[in-house]
C-alpha cells in the first residue's frame, strides 16, 4: 500500500483523549483540528488545537455523533485524516466508510473489521474459526422458549444473557435458576431492542469471579500483526473500568503466551489493521475465553505505553500513513508495572451518581513516573452532557506494589475542590490488601462496599484539625487584605475578653474553632478542647504550617466563598464556614423550590398563579442526561416562576416560589 | 535615603534592668487584676442573667461589630479604679475597625447597675467625644443604659447634657454618629439615638421613650404600654426614630456594619508607606527599660529603637540641649517627629530646642510623639536669671498652638510644668498612654512633703512656737503616702486623666493604632502661635 501524507488531523472527540492525540500530533509535526459542541467552547482541548470547528449543540447527538458535520469540518479545514479517539464514532463502521469515501484517512481498522466486531454473535463465529477459546454459547433465535431453556440447561447455572449488539451492561442479565430464565430473557430482549434497535440475544455460562484481561494488538497494512501484552481491567463499577494495569498479576508466562497468541490469531482472522484490543474473560482456574474486540484506541492505553515504551497514537498514525510497524515492536518487552486510575466526578456512595458544576481546583502533584491525562485545566466547569471522567492518573514503577503505593499517594495528595469524585474509592482500592495481593476480579467493587471505600479519607478528627487550618488561613487572608491597620498584630487586644471564633459545617457536625494570638503564642481550641502548645510557621492565606499535638504539618487551604478546601498529609476536607451573620433578605423565601442539580429546564407545566396540589409536577429539569421532576412540596399557588423552558440553571437556583395555602 | 538605625547597648542582665523588669511585671499583674474586674462587668450573676435573656455582653457586641482579626484598642479600661464605682465605669470604649473604617466605639455595660452613668462614665464618654472630634472618627454607640446614677445626679445632670450637644456637633462636622439600641434608653437617654445620624433598634428589646407608662398615667391619665410608647417596631414603622428594625442583637450589629460600609468614608490624613520594617530589637526589652526608680535615667534611644519602624531615627540638634532628644522617624509607615526626655530635667536649651522642633513639625505637617520621663524645668538662681520661665513658656506656647496630631507616651515620671511642656493630659494630645510604672504629680511626694514641712517650720519660727519634730515626721510621712498613692498610674488612669495604662511591650502597637486613627483627620500644621516672649 502506498504511503499517505498526513499533515493535518481532525480529532473527532473531546476532553482528555483529544488532548492526548494532539500531543502526539504536535510531536510529529502534524497540525490539529478540534471539533466541539457549544458546551465545550472553553475546554482546554479546544484552546490547544490549531484550528477549531464548532459543531454546535450540547448533547452528543447534536455534536460529536454528527458524522456528516465532522466530515464537512475536515473538508473545510483541509484535514487529511480523522482520529476518532474512543467512544462517540470510534466504532461506527458507517462513519469510517464515509470518511474514506470522502478521501479522508480514518485512523482505525478497516470498515468491515469494525462491522464484524460490532456484532457479538458474528464476532464469536469468526473467533471460532481462528481457534480462539470461546465460552459455549446458546444463540437465541427462532427457537421456542422451552427449546432455549433446554439448550441453556446444558451450560449449567448461573448463566449470562447478553445482547449481541450490546455494550455498557445494557441488555445483560445474570440468571441463577431455571425458574427465572424466561422472564429475564424477555426483559433483556426488551432492553436490547430499546437500546440498540436489535433484540438479538445469546446466552453463556456465567463465571462468578472472572477477571477482565485484554490484549493490545496492532496490525499494519503490510501484513504484520503484533501484540503489546495484556492489561487487566477487573476493577469495574457498573461494567465501566475504574482501575487498569499492565501486566496482569494473574498471568504467568505460559498463560501470557497463550493469551497473546490467541489475540494475534483473532486479529489476523479479521484482517486487522491499526490498534485493537481483544478482551478475554479469565476464570479463577486460569482458563480464558474470548469476550469481544474493541476496534479502537482504549481509554486505558497509557498503561501499555508505560510498560512497553511505545506511543500508541504515533503507531496508529504511522499505520494509517501506510508505514510498516517499527522493527522494535517485534521485540517488545514489559518494563516494570503501570497502573491507571480513572478519576470520575461522581459519588460512589450514591450509586455513582455523576456530579457536574464548577471545579474550583484540580491539581495533581507532578512527580517522577506519574502521568496525568486530564481533560481539565486547574479550574473547570464540568458539563453534565458528557462522560464524567476528569482525568486518568497513571503511575509507572518497577513493581506492582510500588506502582499501587505511589498512585495511592498521588491521589491522596491531589487537590480536587468543588466536586465529588471517586478519589477516595480509588485510594482505598489501591491500598486494599486484596488488591495488593492481586486478588482482583470484576466483582471487587461489589464485594467491598463502595460507600465504605468512598468515605472521606480524613475522619472527623482530621476534619477538626483542618477546620483550625482553614481558620488560620482565613485569618491570614483577612489581615493581608485589611484596608487599615494591616500592620497591627492579628486580632490584637489590650484587654482580651474572648477568643476569636469560626464555625464550620463538617460532615458529621458543626465544628467550632477558637483562637487567640497571645504573647506566649497561639492559643487554639477546637470544639472547646484546648490544643495546648501550638506552634506555627508560615501562616498565609494559602498555606499553614502548624504544629499540633507535637506533629508539624503543612496544610494547603483554598477558600472559595464560604467553602474551604483543606489538603494535608492527613487527607482532604471540604468545610463550609457558617457566616457570622445571617442576612434575612438572603434567605430563600419560604416555599422556594431550588434546582437540586445543574441542568436545563426541559418543560414547564405550570404558570404563575397556577394552584397546585402537593406532589404536582411544576417543571422538568434535564440534567446529567436524565429528566428530573420538580414537584410542589405542599398545596399552594405558584407566586413566582423564575425560569423558562430552556433556561440553564445551577444547583441551588430558585426555580419557583409557592405560597402555601392552609 | 533611609534613616540610620539606632544602635543598642542594651544589656538585659544588668541589675538595673532585672530590677526594672521584676518591678513592672508586678505592676502589670496588678493592672491585670483591674482589667479582669472591668471584664467581669456586673459579676457572674448579673452576666448569667443577661445571657439568659438571650442578650450579648457589651464586649461580645463589640467583638461581633469589629472586623475579624483587626485590632481593638480599648480606651480607659480601668476608669473609676480606686473609686466607689466598678472598674471600667459601666462602659467599654475603644478604637476598632468596622467594615474597614477606624471608628470610636462606646458601649454601655448593662450588667453594671443597669449600665447607669456615673461621674467616671461621663468623663470617659466626654473624652470619647473629644477623640472623635479631634481625630474625625465615626462614633458608634451600643446603647443600653438606665440613665444617670441618681444619687450622684448633681454631678452628672448639668455637664452630662453636653453629650447630646456633642453628638449633633459631630454630625455637623461630617463625622457620622450611629446608635445601635439594644435595650433601655429612656427619658434623657432617649436623646442619644435621637441625636445620631443613624439608628438601629433591636426588635422587642429597644425601649426608647421620654416617659414610661406610669409617668404618662400620672401626667395625662392615658393608659399605654412600653411598646406603644417606645418599642422598636413602633419607632421603625410609626415615629421614624429608628432607621432600621433589627431582628435581634446580631442583626443590629450586622446592620451597623453595613451602615459603616456605606458611609463612603475616606481618611483625610497621609497614606502609610507601602513597605514597613519592624523594629530590629525585641519589644520584650521594654520591660527592663521601664524605670522602677525614677531617679535613675533611662536611655530613650533604646526605647525609641523598640517602637519606630526599622529602629530608624534621624536625630535633630543632637549636640544641643541633650537632656531632650528630638528627631524624625516613622511608625506604621507614617512620618512622625519625636520629643523624648533623655534626662528628667529641662533647661533653657531643651525648652528652646523643643519649641523649634515643634514649629518644624508644623511646617512639615508631621505628627508628634512625646515620650515623657520628666521631672520638670530646672530651678535655681542661675536658671531663673537665665530665663528658664521664658524658655519654658516658648515650649508650652509651641505645644499649645501646634495643630499636628500629638501622641503622648509616659514611660516614667511626669512632674510639674514638665508635664505641660511635654504635652500632658491638659494639652489635649490626641491620645495619651502611660506605662504601669508611671507617676504623675506636681512634684515628687518627698519633695512635696518636704516643702510643706519647711513651710510649717517657717510658720512656727515666725510665731515663735516650738516645732514638734515627731509630729512633723508623721505629717511628712502621711502626705508623702497620699501623694505617692495619687501619683500612681492606676489612680490617674482611674480618674480618666489618660487613655489607658499599657503594657510597655505593646507600645508600638498602641501608638501605631492611635496614630493611624488620628490620621483619619487632615494633618495641617499651625499657621499661628502665641507671641514668643524674647
Amino acid at each position: 500500500m502506498a504511503q499517505l501524507a498526513i499533515h493535518k488531523i481532525l480529532i473527532a472527540n473531546r476532553g482528555e483523549i483529544a488532548r492526548r492525540i494532539m500531543r502526539t500530533c504536535r510531536a510529529m509535526g502534524i497540525s490539529t483540528v478540534a471539533v466541539c459542541s457549544d458546551a465545550d467552547r472553553d475546554q482546554p482541548f479546544v484552546a490547544e488545537a490549531d484550528e477549531v470547528v464548532l459543531l454546535g449543540g450540547t448533547r452528543p447527538s447534536e455534536s460529536y455523533l454528527r458524522g456528516e458535520a465532522i466530515i464537512e469540518a475536515a473538508k473545510l479545514t483541509g484535514a487529511d485524516a480523522v482520529h476518532p479517539g474512543y467512544g462517540f464514532l470510534s466504532e461506527n463502521a458507517e462513519f469510517a466508510r464515509a470518511c474514506r469515501e470522502a478521501g479522508i484517512v480514518f485512523i482505525g481498522p478497516p470498515n468491515d473489521a469494525i462491522a464484524a466486531m460490532g456484532s457479538k454473535i458474528e464476532a464469536k463465529r469468526r473467533m471460532q474459526k481462528a481457534e480462539v477459546p470461546l465460552l459455549p454459547t446458546v444463540e437465541v433465535a427462532e427457537q421456542s422458549a422451552d427449546e432455549v431453556l433446554r439448550q441453556v440447561e446444558k451450560l449449567g447455572w448461573p448463566v449470562l444473557v447478553k445482547a449481541s449488539a450490546g455494550g455498557g451492561g445494557r441488555g445483560m442479565r445474570i440468571v441463577r435458576e431455571p425458574g427465572q430464565f424466561a422472564a429475564q430473557l424477555e426483559t433483556a430482549r426488551q432492553e436490547s431492542q430499546a437500546a440498540f434497535g436489535d433484540g438479538t440475544l445469546f446466552v453463556e455460562p456465567y463465571v462468578e469471579s472472572g477477571r477482565h484481561v485484554e490484549v493490545q494488538v496492532f496490525g499494519d497494512t503490510h501484513g504484520n500483526v503484533v501484540h503489546l501484552f495484556e492489561r487487566e481491567c477487573s476493577i469495574q463499577r457498573r461494567h465501566q473500568k475504574v482501575i487498569e494495569e499492565s501486566p496482569s498479576p494473574a498471568l504467568n508466562e505460559p498463560l501470557r503466551t497463550a493469551m497473546t497468541a490467541a489475540a494475534v490469531r483473532a486479529a489476523r482472522e479479521i484482517g486487522y489493521v491499526n490498534a485493537g484490543t481483544v478482551e478475554f474473560l479469565l476464570t479463577p482456574e486460569g482458563k480464558f475465553y474470548f469476550l469481544e474486540v474493541n476496534t479502537r484506541l482504549q481509554v486505558e492505553h497509557p498503561v501499555t505505553e508505560c510498560v512497553t515504551g511505545f506511543d500508541l497514537v504515533r503507531l496508529q498514525i504511522q499505520v494509517a500513513m501506510g508505514l510498516p510497524l517499527p522493527e522494535e515492536i517485534h521485540h517488545a518487552k514489559l518494563h516494570g508495572h503501570a497502573i491507571e486510575a480513572r478519576l470520575y466526578a461522581e459519588d460512589p456512595a450514591q450509586d455513582y451518581r455523576p456530579a457536574a458544576g464548577p471545579l474550583h481546583r484540580f491539581r495533581i502533584p507532578a512527580s517522577e513516573g506519574v502521568r496525568v491525562d486530564s481533560a481539565l485545566d486547574e479550574t473547570a466547569v464540568v458539563s453534565p452532557y458528557y462522560d464524567a471522567m476528569l482525568a486518568k492518573v497513571i503511575v509507572h514503577a518497577p513493581s506492582r506494589q510500588e506502582a499501587a503505593r505511589r498512585l495511592g499517594r498521588v491521589l491522596r495528595q491531589a487537590q480536587i475542590h468543588g466536586l465529588r469524585t471517586n478519589r477516595e474509592l480509588l485510594v482505598r482500592t489501591l491500598e486494599h490488601p486484596e488488591f495488593l495481593a492481586g486478588q482482583t476480579d470484576t466483582h471487587f467493587l461489589e464485594r467491598f462496599d463502595p460507600r465504605v471505600l468512598s468515605a472521606p479519607l480524613g475522619d472527623s478528627a482530621v476534619e477538626r484539625v483542618h477546620a483550625a487550618a482553614a481558620t488560620l488561613a482565613a485569618q491570614a487572608c483577612r489581615r493581608r487584605e485589611a484596608p487599615v491597620l494591616g500592620l497591627a498584630p492579628s486580632g490584637w487586644r489590650n484587654n482580651p475578653s474572648q477568643f476569636h471564633q469560626a464555625r464550620y459545617r463538617g460532615t458529621e457536625s458543626e465544628i467550632l474553632v477558637e483562637y487567640r494570638f497571645q504573647r506566649s503564642g497561639l492559643a487554639l481550641r477546637i470544639d472547646g478542647e484546648d490544643q495546648g502548645q501550638v506552634g506555627f510557621g508560615v501562616l498565609s492565606p494559602e498555606q499553614i504550617r502548624l504544629e499540633i499535638g507535637g506533629v508539624a504539618r503543612t496544610y494547603n487551604v483554598h477558600q472559595v466563598g464560604d467553602a474551604f478546601y483543606v489538603d494535608s498529609p492527613l487527607g482532604s476536607s471540604e468545610l463550609a464556614e457558617i457566616p457570622r451573620f445571617t442576612v434575612p433578605e438572603d434567605e430563600a423565601a419560604a416555599g422556594s423550590l431550588v434546582a437540586p442539580l445543574p441542568g436545563v429546564v426541559h418543560e414547564l407545566r405550570v404558570e404563575q398563579g397556577t394552584a397546585v396540589a402537593a406532589g404536582d409536577v411544576l417543571l422538568v429539569l434535564d440534567s446529567m442526561k436524565m429528566l428530573h421532576e420538580i414537584a410542589a412540596p405542599a398545596a399552594g399557588r405558584v407566586t413566582e416562576l423564575r425560569v423558562e423552558s430552556g433556561s440553564h440553571v445551577d444547583a441551588g437556583t430558585v426555580l419557583a416560589v409557592i405560597e402555601e395555602t392552609s | 535615603m533611609p534613616r540610620p538605625i539606632l544602635p543598642s547597648r542594651f544589656d538585659p542582665r544588668s541589675d538595673q534592668h532585672q530590677k526594672n523588669r521584676d518591678s513592672v511585671l508586678a505592676q502589670l499583674e496588678e493592672l491585670e487584676k483591674l482589667l479582669a474586674a472591668a471584664r467581669a462587668g456586673g459579676g457572674e450573676k448579673s452576666v448569667a442573667r443577661h445571657h439568659k435573656r438571650g442578650k450579648l455582653l457589651v464586649r461580645e457586641r463589640i467583638e461581633l461589630l469589629v472586623d475579624r482579626d483587626a485590632p481593638f484598642l480599648e480606651l480607659s479600661p480601668v476608669a473609676a479604679a480606686g473609686t466607689e464605682y466598678e472598674v471600667g465605669a459601666s462602659t467599654t470604649s475603644g478604637i476598632g475597625v468596622v467594615s474597614g473604617v477606624e471608628c470610636y466605639i462606646n458601649g454601655n455595660d448593662p450588667t453594671v447597675r443597669g449600665g447607669s452613668v456615673n461621674p467616671y462614665t461621663m468623663r470617659k464618654s466626654m473624652r470619647g467625644f473629644d477623640i472623635c472630634k479631634q481625630n474625625r472618627l465615626p462614633y458608634i454607640t451600643l446603647t443600653e443604659s438606665g440613665g444617670a446614677d441618681l444619687p450622684r445626679q448633681s454631678e452628672i445632670f448639668l455637664p452630662g447634657g453636653a453629650s447630646f450637644r456633642n453628638l449633633t456637633n459631630l454630625s455637623a462636622e461630617g463625622i457620622p454618629t450611629i446608635s445601635l439600641v439594644f435595650g433601655n434608653s429612656t427619658a434623657g437617654g432617649a436623646y442619644t439615638p435621637a441625636m445620631c445620624d443613624y439608628t438601629v433598634f433591636v426588635k422587642d428589646r429597644a425601649k426608647v421613650f421620654l416617659g414610661g407608662p406610669p409617668l404618662v398615667k400620672m401626667a395625662t391619665g392615658e393608659e399605654s404600654s412600653d411598646e406603644e410608647l417606645g418599642g422598636a417596631e413602633m419607632h421603625s414603622r410609626t415615629s421614624g426614630l429608628s432607621d432600621y428594625l433589627a431582628a435581634d442583637e446580631a442583626d443590629a450589629i450586622r446592620i451597623g456594619r453595613e451602615i459603616v460600609a456605606n458611609l463612603n468614608w475616606k481618611k483625610f490624613g497621609p497614606r502609610p508607606a507601602a513597605e514597613v520594617e519592624e523594629p530590629r530589637y525585641d519589644p520584650e526589652d521594654l520591660l527592663a527599660l521601664a524605670p522602677a526608680d525614677l531617679k535613675v535615667p533611662v536611655d530613650m534611644r533604646e526605647i525609641i529603637a523598640r517602637i519606630v519602624d526599622g529602629s530608624r531615627f534621624h536625630e535633630f540638634k543632637p549636640a544641643y540641649g541633650t537632656n531632650l532628644i528630638t528627631g524624625w522617624a516613622s511608625l506604621y509607615g507614617y512620618e512622625i517627629g519625636i520629643l523624648a526626655n533623655q534626662q528628667g530635667v529641662l533647661f533653657s536649651a531643651e525648652a528652646q530646642k523643643a519649641a523649634q522642633f515643634i514649629q518644624l513639625a508644623n511646617r512639615h505637617g508631621v505628627p508628634l510623639l512625646f515620650v515623657q520621663n520628666v521631672t520638670g524645668y530646672m530651678v535655681g538662681k542661675q536658671y531663673e536669671q537665665g530665663g528658664i520661665i521664658k524658655h519654658g513658656a516658648h515650649m508650652i506656647n509651641a505645644v499649645s498652638n501646634s495643630t499636628v496630631p500629638h501622641l503622648t507616651l509616659q514611660i516614667g515620671g511626669s512632674y510639674g510644668a514638665g508635664n505641660y511642656g511635654m504635652c500632658g493630659y491638659a494639652y489635649r494630645p490626641r491620645f495619651v498612654f502611660i506605662w504601669p510604672n508611671s507617676k504623675t504629680a506636681v512634684m515628687g511626694p518627698a519633695q512635696l512633703a518636704g516643702v510643706l514641712s519647711i513651710v510649717r517650720r517657717a510658720a512656727a519660727a515666725a510665731t515663735g512656737k516650738p516645732f514638734d519634730e515627731a509630729q512633723d515626721a508623721m505629717l511628712r510621712q502621711a502626705v508623702e503616702e497620699q501623694i505617692e498613692k495619687e501619683s500612681l498610674a492606676t489612680f490617674t488612669s482611674g480618674q480618666v486623666f489618660d487613655d489607658g495604662i499599657i503594657d510597655p511591650r505593646d507600645s508600638r502597637t498602641v501608638l501605631g493604632i492611635a496614630l493611624s486613627a488620628a490620621l483619619s483627620a487632615e494633618v495641617k500644621g499651625a499657621d499661628k502661635f502665641g507671641v514668643f516672649r524674647m
